[in-house]
């Protein structure tokens, strides 16, 4: 039997990271993740990688673009304001198609904001985030365990498909204590990293850019990226379903809204509502085909985010006005209880008439 | 027949698409000369910056990768902390190292990064047609500072190389121009003696270039290279500023 422990979210993905094989880690410190650095400094000692803790979210960025291009796993982790400031990078990341983990502990915002957890993120993460036309793989992991588990399969992702991959997590995931299961690396084939740029000993010499003039081979290099994401909006997507089988009404929820949402669904459940969860664990690609099988049986659906509605109008997208659906959201840092979402279940029930 | 002068092997059979007349050409030269003459061809990471020299990766016949403005010192550090045996150099102009690029630039300097950054300065944003720089000097007419450049309103030039040599991570500072070939051999010089400091692991070396924009100085290229000593190099005097091999 595998070795459980008590860990925190922030501990539990640095550690993620290191057993992944991540060497190099920049960051700069910001709230609520900074546990992450703190361990990383430490932890990185250990296993002779590299930390260093850069001048700005911009520096430390910029240092994990010329980390991956040295074909070492890298990663930075920041929260919200952090994460607008990596945005040149991430972007420059996508162009040059470089692998590396950006982390994602949202507070509430806009601006400062407050240190809270917080889903208000979700457009930028899952539409980009910088500059240009590209897309990044975006994981929302609800438990400390799968916090731990899609770190390490987060940094295959990058390398399999060459992009900066997010991990999107709110100070709740960051903060909880669970116990996981620290797992080893399952080693599995990975394409040859032949851009690494390394001083051109006995091969030609390379290079890594982004800036192409000629527009036609601009279009060229975007239809490119274009066909790499529709090969990850084929295998990537991921979901959970809970109690959806006899469902007449299905929440839809991710990361901490998900496991409030879930706790609400038992509730619901025990006043004899028939109601289900579907829990998307890759924001992007989004499981919109898993939402459409059950909108083939199911014609209620309500999002709730802890934020004022964003991942609803994915979901919206994927109905396609085929069935109901109705929105929850708590901005601003506020953490909901199950019973407060139990009572808008309720409502929303009564409201539609669903039968029981 | 004895051959006495040849391309360096570290720039690839590739004309250059400068202005008449513009430095980035000669200091490319320099810089792969340096790196043949060192040995380092096979083990050296470039990183070009936004600007007129972004376009270094077509010259030079080495690795290199592009950074984003200004963060040229930031994306060398990545490099060098991944692979410290390895020899990593930026090439920045003014607007990267001294304005947009500041923060990264003075931090990795003050971190005594093992890092080389060759800056040229030329007083003006280049590709993007002639604008104010953070070197551009008092009274300098550009496209954003048409009525030349007022200390109460456009501030100073900053002289970042001055700045850096107060710092205690830097191994050498210096500051060279090209305005006569003997300066240009004298850069040349200094351009090693910085990439051997880098080689012999004594931090930060940082060697800046006055260089002449003929085109946005609206100077053929002949004045643009008196320019330089009648007035660049008053504003940014040329000499060591730092060197922690001399007592």
């Amino acid at each position: 039997m595998e070795n459980k422990v008590l860990m925190k979210g922030t501990n539990a993905l640095a550690e993620a990271a290191i057993q992944a094989g991540c060497r190099c880690y920049f960051g700069y410190p910001i709230t609520p993740q900074n546990e992450l650095p703190e361990y990383m400094a430490r932890r990185m000692a250990e296993v002779g990688g590299v930390f260093l803790q850069g001048e700005s979210e911009i520096a430390s960025i910029n240092m994990v673009l010329g980390a991956a291009a040295s074909g070492v796993r890298s990663m930075t982790s920041s929260s919200s304001p952090g994460i607008s400031l990596k945005q040149e990078g991430i972007s420059f990341l996508a162009a040059m198609e470089l692998p590396a983990l950006i982390v994602n502990i949202m507070r509430g915002g806009p601006g400062l904001g407050n240190i809270a957890p917080s889903q208000g993120d979700y457009y930028q993460a899952t539409r980009g985030g910088g500059h240009g036309d590209y897309r990044t793989p975006v994981f929302a992991p609800a438990s400390i365990q799968e916090l731990y588990d899609i770190t390490m399969y987060a940094f295959d992702v990058a390398d399999i498909y060459r992009t900066p991959v997010v991990i999107l997590g709110d100070g709740m995931m960051g903060q909880i204590v669970e116990p996981t299961v620290c797992r080893k690396r399952q080693e599995i084939d990975l394409p040859p990293k032949d851009y690494v740029l390394d001083g051109a000993k006995g091969r030609p010499s390379r290079i890594i850019r982004s800036l192409i003039l000629d527009t036609f081979e601009m279009e060229e290099h975007n239809w490119k990226l274009k066909r790499k994401y529709d090969l990850m909006r084929g295998r990537l997507p991921q979901h959970e379903e809970f109690m959806v089988a006899d469902a007449k009404l299905v929440i839809v929820a991710y990361g901490t809204a998900a496991r409030i949402a879930k706790g609400a669904v038992k509730r619901a459940r025990r006043e004899g509502l028939s109601v289900g969860l579907l829990r998307p664990i890759t924001l992007w690609p989004f499981p919109t085909q898993a939402i459409q099988d059950i909108a083939k049986k199911v014609k209620h659906f309500l999002v709730f985010e802890m934020s004022t509605g964003q991942m609803v109008d994915d979901v919206l997208l994927a109905l396609g006005g085929k069935a109901q659906c109705e929105f929850y959201g708590r901005p601003g840092g506020v953490v909901p209880t199950p019973m407060e979402i139990t009572r808008i279940i309720g409502r929303y029930w009564v409201q539609k008439e669903i039968l029981g | 027949m004895k051959k006495v002068f040849t391309k360096p092997k570290s720039l690839k059979d590739v004309p250059f698409h400068y202005c008449p007349g513009c430095g980035h050409s000669i200091i490319h030269r320099l810089v792969a000369e340096v790196i043949d003459e060192l040995g380092i061809s096979d083990c050296v990471i470039g990183v070009p910056p936004a600007g007129c020299a972004v376009l270094a990766y077509n010259y030079f016949d080495i690795d290199m990768c592009e950074a984003p403005h200004g963060r040229g010192c930031a994306v060398a550090t990545g490099f060098k902390r991944a692979q410290p045996d390895k020899i990593v150099f930026t090439y920045q102009g003014d607007g990267d190292m001294a304005a947009i690029g500041t923060a990264e630039t003075l931090h990795a300097a003050n971190r005594g990064e093992r890092i080389t950054a060759i800056f040229v300065n030329n007083a003006v944003y280049g590709m993007t047609g002639g604008q104010m720089a953070p070197t551009t000097m008092i009274g300098q007419k550009t496209t954003t500072s048409p009525f030349g450049r007022r200390p109460e309103v456009e501030g100073y030039p900053l002289l970042i190389t001055d700045l850096i040599a107060t710092l205690k991570g830097p191994s050498y500072v210096v500051r060279h121009s090209l305005a006569t070939p003997a300066k240009i051999l004298a850069t040349k010089k200094s351009i090693k003696k910085a990439f051997e400091m880098q080689i012999k692991g004594l931090g930060f070396s940082l060697v800046e270039v006055l260089s002449p924009c003929p085109t946005n100085w609206k100077l053929s290229a002949v004045d643009a290279f008196k320019f330089l000593e009648s007035r660049m190099e008053k504003e940014f005097p040329i000499g060591v500023f730092k060197d922690v091999t001399k007592g």
